[in-house]
């Protein structure tokens, strides 16, 4: 048994975000381990910020990550990455779409957009380990810019003790037939880019 | 079996093995998904009521004829049902009556914020609370019995967190076979609520709470979980996972049975204790119980009435009480350098069929954009802005920029009742209300009936999108769904308009900017009751989906008259407007095009 891995995941309202962190849940379940997971529904799925709290361990109280509490923050977006930094535990792991998805206050008050130099500079004084990426990029090559959440949760699978097989057959599970390939196909994507960095960190 | 339920699930799980025949409900987050279980149920009669109150009176009705029935709403919703929970309090049951209601501690969903628990106590009606999905699944049987020994309805009281939050359950139970109801039993006397007959009830609903409570100093749900004596932590819901996650090693008495509190328990805790907490979100309902019973307690001077719980508060509670002496390192915030951060609240999707009604009412000055610091207003300066009423549902949206289209958001069916009483107040302003076609079959209606007898001149704008939307899609009796999105009667309601009395009746496209200002400006000059019915499906309800439409940067002089619609779906790409593909609906919506000055909008491929 591991010890207890709390996981944040966040983005837009309509980006997969609480599709991934079901995945994740399940998988986790399928090997025994306690979970608990919390999404922000309601109004907020209306294009707001969509945050999921997934908890995983022996034994889990709260549904919710305490604040400075997240072993790892998977953002789809990336100002959403520092809306919920808050969450992160200090040398914790960020994995973080780079794509912009512009707000109305961006467009219509003038409010300023963060660039990704600016995004990884307010997340470097919390943790050096931070992870970004062109996943929707990535995704679209493969032929479906929404298999971005799965490809994100590829990535993540590199650091988890989660078997390989339970998070193949949760995903079939969780998604209709016709988009296992292109989702299975960006799974071992996001799998491969992780460990093409983690090969890089280790020279 | 092992499960991931959220409590929502659980509690529609734990219903259906209880043997529940008939369930009713209004749709409301956090409550919706209850119902929308039950529905999946086959064996179960699961039903959309038209609001709060008729699915309270439908269960009762399930319950008088001796079949266990669920009912289920969020917490204002109990509002509007109080008067049928309270009546259901007086005559009791024959088949066990279960009524769930979720409260929304911090608003996520909701126009206020309260405390539910209350109800139970002022309706005499004892209540259970989960502290997460298993518990959710497992009172439900309980809850039923208790109904059926006790003669009573049962709340049971949930949150936000335990509604939504998914954990694991193991599933023990399974599906009773059930026969037809038994023989309906006439008695006039504990039914027919005349006052000689609802005297004699009133000692029972006193003698029935004693009960309970005895019952509670029992309940196996309950559970003192020891440790370090120092600290005794009264707890229940979700606030008793934060508490226990906050302190490891405190002793906790967790209790399902929150009203009536089982007191010999509570003392037998408090006794064996050095220092007593309570922690709870929202009022000091148990504190105050717990005080009353003579037992010293601490709670609301540690920790906040407003707002949720999270381990990070009650561990600062616990400072304050002097039980730690500093912040756990984790729970130490970090704060991200980055500030202000751009806000993205929820707003009207791409291709929303309210949205045209939004910019126009802004455009003919309904709405507080006037006053509003920076907002780009056109026309000339000083000239009055009239009223527009509003209500609940994703139409309320428009408050926000750039819309800025509506002055009031209260209840349900409050638009076009207090668009009338501005009018009789005398307002030189002109008024129109704004409400959703769930909204108005809800309680809107009354107040139409109100407005033609009692001679209003407003005009009540119906935005028709076919469902239930900012609950994630409900059917309704104008939308001719069923709760098993089967086919069912609808209801029409221009005819129910004209019907009612109302002669000027007006059904147009929400996605004609031309047509919705003309006839809002038709209606609101004439002195009359009028009513616009504006039809346009719901975008994500209906999966609308078309080629995106594309900026010609030639044309595109950058002017920004398009951004004052309010897609989330256009942006500006340097000094040009630019659509995102991946969001716009096409062609169907097209208000971009019909605001557009220089043509700049147009289809793929033109």
């Amino acid at each position: 048994m591991l010890e207890k891995v709390d996981i944040l995941m966040t983005g837009v309202g309509g980006q997969g975000v609480i599709m991934a962190s079901d995945i994740l849940t399940t998988a986790a379940l399928d090997i025994g381990y306690d979970v608990k997971k919390t999404d922000s529904l309601g109004m907020a799925q209306r294009g707001g910020s969509v945050t999921s709290h997934v908890r995983i361990g022996e034994k889990v109280f709260s549904p919710m990550i305490p604040p400075g509490g997240a072993d790892f923050l998977v953002s789809y977006e990336r100002l959403e990455a520092v809306r919920s930094l808050v969450l992160l535990r200090p040398d914790g792991i960020a994995i973080i779409d780079s794509v912009a998805v512009t707000p109305l206050s961006v467009t219509i008050e003038g409010y300023h957009y963060p660039s990704i130099d600016e995004v990884k500079e307010s997340i470097s004084s919390i943790t050096q380990r931070v992870y970004v990426l062109p996943v929707m990029e990535m995704a679209t090559k493969l032929g479906n810019p929404r298999a971005s959440s799965v490809l994100c949760l590829g990535f993540l699978s590199v650091f988890l003790e989660i078997p390989e097989q339970s998070w193949l057959d949760e995903i079939r599970r969780h998604l209709p037939s016709r988009l296992h390939e292109v989702n299975l196909a960006a799974f071992n994507t996001g799998v491969e880019a992780a460990r093409e960095r983690q090969k890089e960190e280790d020279n | 079996m092992k499960q991931l339920l959220s409590g929502n699930e659980a509690i529609a799980l734990g219903a259906y093995h209880a043997g529940v025949q008939v369930a009713s409900a209004y749709p409301g987050t956090p409550s919706t998904e209850i119902l929308e279980n039950m529905a999946s149920y086959k064996d179960v009669y699961a039903e959309w009521s038209t609001n709060e109150k008729v699915a309270m009176e439908v269960g009762l009705g399930a319950a008088t004829a001796g079949v266990r029935a669920l009912v289920s709403m969020k917490h204002v919703g109990l509002n509007v049902a109080a008067d049928a929970f309270f009546g259901a309090s007086n005559v009791g049951v024959r088949g066990g009556l279960v009524v769930v209601c979720a409260d929304d501690p911090g608003m996520h969903s909701s126009q206020n914020e309260q405390d539910n628990r209350h109800y139970a106590r002022f309706a005499k009606v004892p209540m259970l609370e989960p502290s997460n999905s298993q518990e959710a699944y497992s009172l439900m049987a309980y809850a039923f019995r208790l109904s059926e020994e006790l003669d009573s309805p049962i709340m049971v009281r949930t949150t936000t967190r335990i509604s939504h939050a998914k954990s694991v359950v193991e599933v023990a139970g399974e599906r009773p076979e059930l026969g037809p109801p038994p023989p309906f039993i006439h008695s006039p006397s504990k039914y027919v609520m005349v006052p000689s007959n609802a005297r004699p009830r009133h000692p029972l609903a006193e003698q029935r709470i004693l009960r309970a409570a005895e019952r509670f100093e029992e309940f196996p749900l309950n559970e003192v979980i020891w440790g370090d004596r120092k600290v005794g932590i009264i707890s229940a819901g979700v606030a008793y996972q934060y508490a226990r996650e906050a302190f490891p090693q405190a002793s906790f008495l967790k209790l399902v049975t929150t009203y009536p509190l089982p007191h010999q328990l509570v003392k037998s805790f408090a006794a064996e204790v050095k220092t007593l907490i309570v922690v709870e979100e929202l009022d000091p309902f148990m504190e105050e119980i717990i005080k009353s019973i003579g037992i010293a307690v601490q709670g609301k001077s540690l920790f906040p009435i407003i707002g949720e719980l999270n381990i990070d508060i009650v561990l600062q509670g616990a400072m304050k009480a002097g039980l730690i002496s500093r912040m756990p390192k984790e729970a130490v915030a970090t704060t991200p350098a980055l500030k202000p951060l751009p806000p993205r609240p929820p707003l009207l999707c791409p291709g929303c069929p309210h949205r045209g009604v939004g910019y126009v009412l802004s455009r003919l000055r309904f709405g507080p954009k006037g006053s509003i610091p920076g907002a780009r207003v056109g026309g000339r300066k000083g000239k009055e802005w009239h009223i527009a009423t509003s209500d609940i549902g994703c139409y309320t949206l428009m408050v926000y920029s750039p819309l800025f289209a509506i002055d009031s958001c209260v209840c349900m069916g409050a638009s076009i009742t207090m668009a009338h009483g501005l009018e009789k107040a005398g307002v030189a302003e002109k008024t129109v209300s704004v409400l959703g076609d769930s909204t108005f079959m809800h309680t809107g209606i009354p107040g139409l009936v109100n407005m033609v007898y009692n001679r209003s001149h407003s005009t009540v704008i119906i935005l028709d999108n076919h469902t239930t939307a900012m609950t994630g899609h409900q059917g309704h009796p104008a939308a001719g769904r069923s709760a098993r999105n089967e086919e069912a009667p609808k209801v029409d309601i221009a005819e129910l308009a004209r019907g009612i009395g109302v002669k000027d009746v007006n059904v147009i496209s929400a996605f004609n900017l031309k047509e919705i200002e003309d006839t809002i400006r038709h209606c609101t000059a004439n002195n009359e009751p009028s009513v616009i019915v504006v039809q346009g499906p719901c975008s994500l309800y209906e999966r609308i989906s078309g080629t995106a439409l594309r900026v010609n940067e030639e044309r595109c002089n950058g002017c920004k008259l398009c951004l004052d619609i309010g897609c989330p779906a256009i942006t500006f790409d340097g000094d040009k407007a630019y659509i995102v593909p991946t969001m716009c609906i096409g062609e169907s919506c097209s208000l971009c095009v019909q605001v557009c000055a220089r043509n700049a909008i147009e289809k793929a491929g033109d």
